[in-house]
Order: C-alpha cells, then structure tokens, then sequence
C-alpha cells in the first residue's frame, strides 16, 4: 500500500517558517531541513483505484505533481536525497550534501526533501525530472542534475559561479568567520 | 520487462550500440551483488551538449537498465575531451568513484 502522505500547504508553511539560525560552520548539520518533518496526508484522498498497469502506475497524478511543484518552489535551493542532511541515507546523497556545505550554501536558502520518507515522491520525482537516480539538485525551480554532474560542477567551478549568481550563499561575517575556522582546523 | 541480468559487459555494449560510443568503461560497484554500476562513455554525441544533456542521454540510452539497478554513475566526454583527460592525468582516468566508499557504494538498498 502507497503511503498516502504528499508534501502539503501546510508544511511548506512550516519549511518557509524554520528558524533562521544561519550557523557559520559548515558541518552539514547547518543545514537542517524540512526532511524530517513528515508529510501530511490531508490534501489526499484515502482511496484511489489501484493502478491498471504499470504503465499506468508510472503515470505522475497532478496531485503529485503540484505537490512536487511546491517542493521544488520551498527554497532557491531544493534538494531530492535518501536520508537527511545530518544522516544521509546513501552515499551520493551524502556527498551531495557535502558539496553544498562546502559551497557554503545558506541553510536559509536551502530545503531537503527525503524521499524515503514518501513512496509516492521517491517515485513522482524521477518522473517530474525525467531523472532516474536520486539525489536530485533544483536551484531556482530548475533541475540542475544528480551527484555525478554536482560533482562535476563542483570541480570544475561551475557550481560556485552559479551559486554566487543566484546569490545563496552565506555571506559576509559568517563567510570569514567560518573561513578562519576553517584554517584553525 | 524482461528479466534480463544486467553486467559490465551488457551494459557496455548497450552503449557502444545506442550511443555509438567509441569506448565504455563499466565498474560494478556494488561489492558483489551487481546492482550498481559506474562508467565512462565516450562518445562523438556528446559533443556540442552540456553536462546535463549528455546524462539525459545516457539515461535515456539505459532507461531499462537503470531501472533495474540500484546506483547508476557516469561520466560523459567527447572523444578529444578524454585525449586531453588521458594526458592530463596520465592514463589516470576512469570511471568516477564519488560517493562511494573505496569504489563500492553504499546504502543503495533503501
């Protein structure tokens, strides 16, 4: 039986809602999500009939899909993974969440959405971004790739300059702060 | 879907046929039981597209294969991007390992 529970209003109220503590040090822990709050099931019917084929059952509901549409919109930075930011559940994901403290992408600007958590999400979202793997990277509402092109954009530069430009990043005092940190370690 | 096993071998033909790739490279990093693959595929219809599309690409060539298998990982380069790759580090080069813990990936089977 599919869990019923899709992404609601409501918690992407609570997602735009969380704590503004923009803690300077780049452990991953900074960046702490709505991934585990758990999803509401109350935009969903309890029933539905169960899927013919599976062709079919691959077929994105548009309940699903505002749903992800509303995910995807919850911060300039989205990201799909397995787990959650402090306890990733797999390793691309975790390097992916790596790269994005490396970064220094401002928890304030970022949202994480665990898929395992929800069937029907780990499911739609490959659908919704024609992509087969997780995690998934979205910034500013596009599907920028999986962990192997966020690597790639990492090494190669790519990554910053679009992250300086969507200007997510944590800036000023706490960038310094957390560069002398850094050299402390 | 047939249950058809998937393997270094079937998978890089899969490429060589459906991309015209000119060479393929596929590591089973699933520490034995065959279910996640890394690579690097080369090919001349890479060329003229960026990172993303070159994946769409691949996925799109693997859509049965990937689904069938936990991990999937690929790096894509033109024919002159691998020549330079291949000076640059020496012969060094290959399938990318990131995200994995000593070439075998872990916790895919959530």
């Amino acid at each position: 039986m599919l869990s019923r529970s899709i992404l609601s209003r409501r918690l992407l109220r609570q997602t735009a809602a969380l704590p503004t503590t923009a803690t300077a040090s780049f452990s991953t822990a900074a960046l702490r999500l709505p991934t585990t709050t758990t999803f509401s099931s109350s935009t969903r019917p309890l029933l539905r009939p169960a899927p013919a084929s599976p062709l079919l059952r691959r077929l994105l509901s548009d309940q699903t899909r505002q749903a992800i549409d509303k995910a995807v919109s919850s911060a300039p930075i989205v990201l799909f993974m397995k787990g959650t930011p402090e306890t990733p559940q797999c390793g691309f994901s975790r390097a992916s969440i790596q790269i994005l403290g490396l970064q220094g992408v401002d928890p304030d600007k970022f949202a994480a959405f665990n898929v395992l958590e929800d069937a029907e999400l780990r499911q739609g979202i490959k659908e919704y971004s024609d992509w087969p793997t997780i995690p998934q990277l979205y910034i500013d509402k596009e599907f920028v790739g999986g962990c192997d092109i966020i690597v790639s954009m990492h090494q190669n530069g790519e990554l910053a300059k679009l992250l300086d430009e969507k200007k997510v990043l944590v800036k000023g005092e706490e960038a310094e702060a957390e560069a002398a940190e850094a050299k402390k370690e | 879907m047939a249950e058809t096993s998937i393997s270094e071998s079937s998978i890089k033909e899969a490429l060589t046929l459906r991309l015209k790739a000119t060479h393929v490279e596929v590591q089973d990093m699933s520490g034995g039981c065959g279910q996640s693959f890394t690579s690097l595929i080369v090919s001349p219809e890479f060329a003229g597209k960026n990172s993303l599309k070159r994946h769409r690409l691949v996925n799109a060539a693997l859509k049965d294969e990937i689904a069938q298998i936990h991990a999937w990982s690929a790096k894509c380069q033109t024919p002159e991007e691998w020549e330079k790759e291949k000076a640059a580090t020496g012969g060094n080069d290959g399938p990318p390992l990131d995200g994995t813990s000593e070439g075998k990936v872990v916790g895919v089977d959530q």
